[in-house]
């Protein structure tokens, strides 16, 4: 089994998680219409562009925009859940390793200590979120089963990984439910609302463009939208 | 019932049409009516197919439900923070489900889509400022009463209100003849004490040509010949069309996209009739909106731009004052506290929150000018906005509203608002009788003009020494 999920399927599983996002992109971009949109993107794309490239770059940097600061606890959570959620799984030591010898390929990975810190911080900060989830009236009424299910996916291959890390008993069991839940985790992301991986930077983008363009960008001093 | 005698689907396009409905009064027949009104859900989903492309179906898939948006919307905080009010769940439970039932929803569905779309979103656009994923409820609600317009879900007035769209040009009953006779009225009105003072109608090649909201010329042609006094004494060369004169869309406010484009090709028939170098609109938001910002793409023209420089009237002051055209007199400046109030259509939505203070720096005397919190691209709607102000339906909702404005000029403690916008000026003047708190507001062309210079060859005879 072992032997299945850190070879063929990894392929499988890669290949269906790049295509997949490819694909989310592609349609996306492919679906944008300057006229139904009223954007146009054309005509005056180094302006769009260039406020694409602020509105992504400002979002990503914590307080960088000001809805950031305007909810400081919100970001913390925010940022520390995505920030362990994207560069644990890609520098994780024991990553690296399966990348070598089943892929063979040579990938760079951060010190042990560093990893634990961020995964334990990205489930501190994933227990923050449901528990915002449940407290605040103004995210319950928009929250859904569907929104504690994808916590719970992006969240499972953090516990089982970190169960693996810590030798808890059943070792076996936790490597395995480790590999199961992040190979689903991977599968997940082009099918469902974690496509905002990659479609995250096509809304952030083209609303850039869109406040750039046609609502101000060539008169408006030094906002981000 | 499949249609009503007064609500049905289809647009009103005649004249009859308009005179029928408004014998409706305050449109009790046509709500009456509405409870019944059948959805043809194939309808509907054709025009999902065809215009909810992806950015729209994108935004819906993957708002984050994380509610980053609720405190951005006025209206949220203003009706005690009820999180029915947060902008994903408005947009959820009307566009979310009409997408995913594929166009499949019922009458009931459809009147409590109206209430949202109409009552709890002015289309301000706030909240795209705060979205981690940068998704636009205003613009998913407008999108959205254009799907509820097109199957005859739509307040009273605004049906009305696109179908003087349809006949007239404008958003009221005021034809050419009416216009050009404004126009003659107003000069004649005031060539005593600005000898030589005209409304030049269907001037071609000159330097500007001025557009107004049809509101003007109905009720307040004084407003015209404002404008016109002042273009007088700075000198310009200018003109107004006969006909694509209305600047505005209530069109918009419908979502009767349709009527938005007749509208709007009216305005750009007459600049490509006449001409001029430059358009310069009157001082309203929506209006500005309507012909600069969408009105383009409406009209499917690809630079998204207008076929002549379309520059909103706070632009043409600032360039006015700032070249020395108009000279404001030192004596005569604003000497109390003064506020301004920015509206979401120019200064969110179109970047010219810098350029009405620079207007402040000339007519406001240095340390009396009050900044609103939160202000410029940040500003809070007037409460009156996206049609909020002329529906008689919801007056209760929209009247809740205007406590958003109310506040944040009480905590200037200034007396005196600057509303360079017809909707928000109506708001402000409401919220003052709704609320009595003893303030004034007032557009910018009477303020300039109890200040500006007047250069001596402009004045009247008998004033000369
Ligand atoms: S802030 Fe954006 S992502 Fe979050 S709930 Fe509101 S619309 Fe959705
Ligand atoms: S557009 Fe304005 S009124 Fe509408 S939901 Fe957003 S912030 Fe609220
Ligand atoms: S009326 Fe004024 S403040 Fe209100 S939405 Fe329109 S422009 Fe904004």
């Amino acid at each position: 089994m072992y032997e299945f999920l850190t070879g063929p399927m990894l392929w499988v599983t890669f290949t269906v998680f790049i295509v997949g996002c490819i694909w989310r992109v592609v349609r996306y971009v492919r679906g944008l219409s300057w006229q139904l949109d009223r954007v146009a993107y054309r005509p005056h794309f180094a302006l769009g562009a260039r406020h694409a490239l602020k509105s992504v770059f400002y979002w990503l940097v914590p307080f960088g925009s000001r809805s950031w600061r305007e909810k400081p606890g919100m970001t913390i959570l925010f940022f520390a859940f995505h920030i362990g959620i994207v560069f644990v799984p890609l520098f994780l030591e024991a990553h690296a390793v399966v990348a070598k010898q089943r892929l063979g390929i040579a990938w760079p990975s951060m010190p042990a200590g560093l990893a634990d810190g961020l995964t334990i911080a990205m489930l501190v900060a994933g227990a923050g979120l449901v528990i915002r989830r449940l407290a605040l009236p103004e995210v319950r009424i928009i929250t859904t089963g569907y929104d504690y299910l994808l916590l719970a996916i992006t969240m499972a291959p953090f516990v089982t990984g970190l169960a693996c890390r810590m030798d808890l008993p059943g070792a076996e069991g936790w490597l395995l439910a480790h590999l199961v839940t992040g190979h689903l985790m991977l599968l997940a992301i082009p099918f469902t609302k974690l496509s905002h991986m990659v479609l995250y930077f096509c809304s952030r983008a083209q609303l850039g463009m869109d406040f750039g363009i046609k609502r101000g960008g060539e008169r408006g001093r030094g906002i981000v939208w | 019932m499949p249609e009503g005698k007064y609500c049905f689907r289809r647009p009103l396009q005649t004249e009859e049409d308009i005179l029928h409905l408004l014998s409706d009064t305050r449109g009790t027949n046509y709500y009456k009516e509405m409870e019944e009104l059948e959805v043809d859900t194939e309808a509907l989903k054709k025009r999902l197919d065809a215009t909810c492309k992806s950015r729209l179906r994108t935004w819906l898939d993957i708002c984050a439900r994380c509610g980053l948006c609720a405190d951005s919307c006025f209206l949220y905080r203003v009706n005690d923070r009820n999180p029915e009010q947060v902008p994903s769940y408005k947009v959820q439970t009307t566009l979310g489900e009409i997408v995913r039932k594929n166009g499949n929803v019922d009458t009931k569905f459809m009147l409590h889509a109206m209430e949202v779309c109409w009552s709890r979103c002015t289309c301000c656009s706030r909240c795209a400022q705060y979205c981690p994923h940068g998704i636009d409820m205003g613009q998913m609600i407008s999108y959205t009463r254009g799907l509820l317009y097109s199957q005859g879900f739509v307040p009273w007035e605004l049906k009305i209100g696109s179908g003087m769209h349809r006949v007239y040009r404008a958003q009221m009953d005021v034809t050419e003849e009416d216009w050009v006779e404004t126009c003659e009225w107003m000069a004649e009105e005031n060539e005593e004490e600005y000898p030589g003072l005209t409304i030049p109608v269907d001037v071609e090649n000159a330097d500007i040509m001025y557009t107004c909201n049809a509101r003007e010329p109905k009720h307040y042609p004084e407003d015209v010949a404002e404008a016109a006094i002042l273009f007088h004494i700075a000198g310009e060369n200018w003109t107004v069309p006969s006909s694509g004169w209305e600047q505005t869309a209530l069109c918009m406010f419908a979502g009767d996209w349709e009527a938005c484009k007749m509208q709007v090709q009216n305005v750009y028939d007459a600049i490509e009739r006449l001409k001029p170098k430059r358009v310069v609109g009157t001082e309203c938001g929506h209006a500005h909106r309507a012909s600069v910002i969408e009105g383009p793409y409406w009209c499917g023209r690809p630079d998204g731009k207008p076929p002549a420089p379309y520059i909103h009237y706070v632009e043409w002051v600032a360039e006015a004052l700032r070249t020395g055209k108009l000279k404001i007199d030192p004596a005569k400046r604003i000497k109390e506290p003064v506020t301004l109030q920015d509206s979401c259509n120019y200064v969110r939505n179109y970047g010219l929150s810098e350029i009405t203070r620079e207007i402040i720096s000339y007519i406001v005397e240095p340390g009396y000018f009050v900044e609103m919190a939160p202000n410029k691209d940040y500003n809070y709607c007037c409460g009156g906005g996206g049609g909020f102000n002329g529906v008689g339906r919801y007056r209760a909702q929209r009247n809740k509203a205007l406590k958003t404005k109310r506040d944040q000029i009480l905590a200037t403690g200034c007396k005196l608002v600057i509303a360079p916008c017809h909707n928000c000026w109506d708001a402000i003047r409401d919220l003052e009788e709704e609320f009595e708190i003893g303030i004034r507001w007032t557009f910018l062309k009477p303020l300039l003009l109890k200040m500006v210079v007047i250069p001596e060859h402009l004045r009247p005879a008998e004033e000369e020494e």
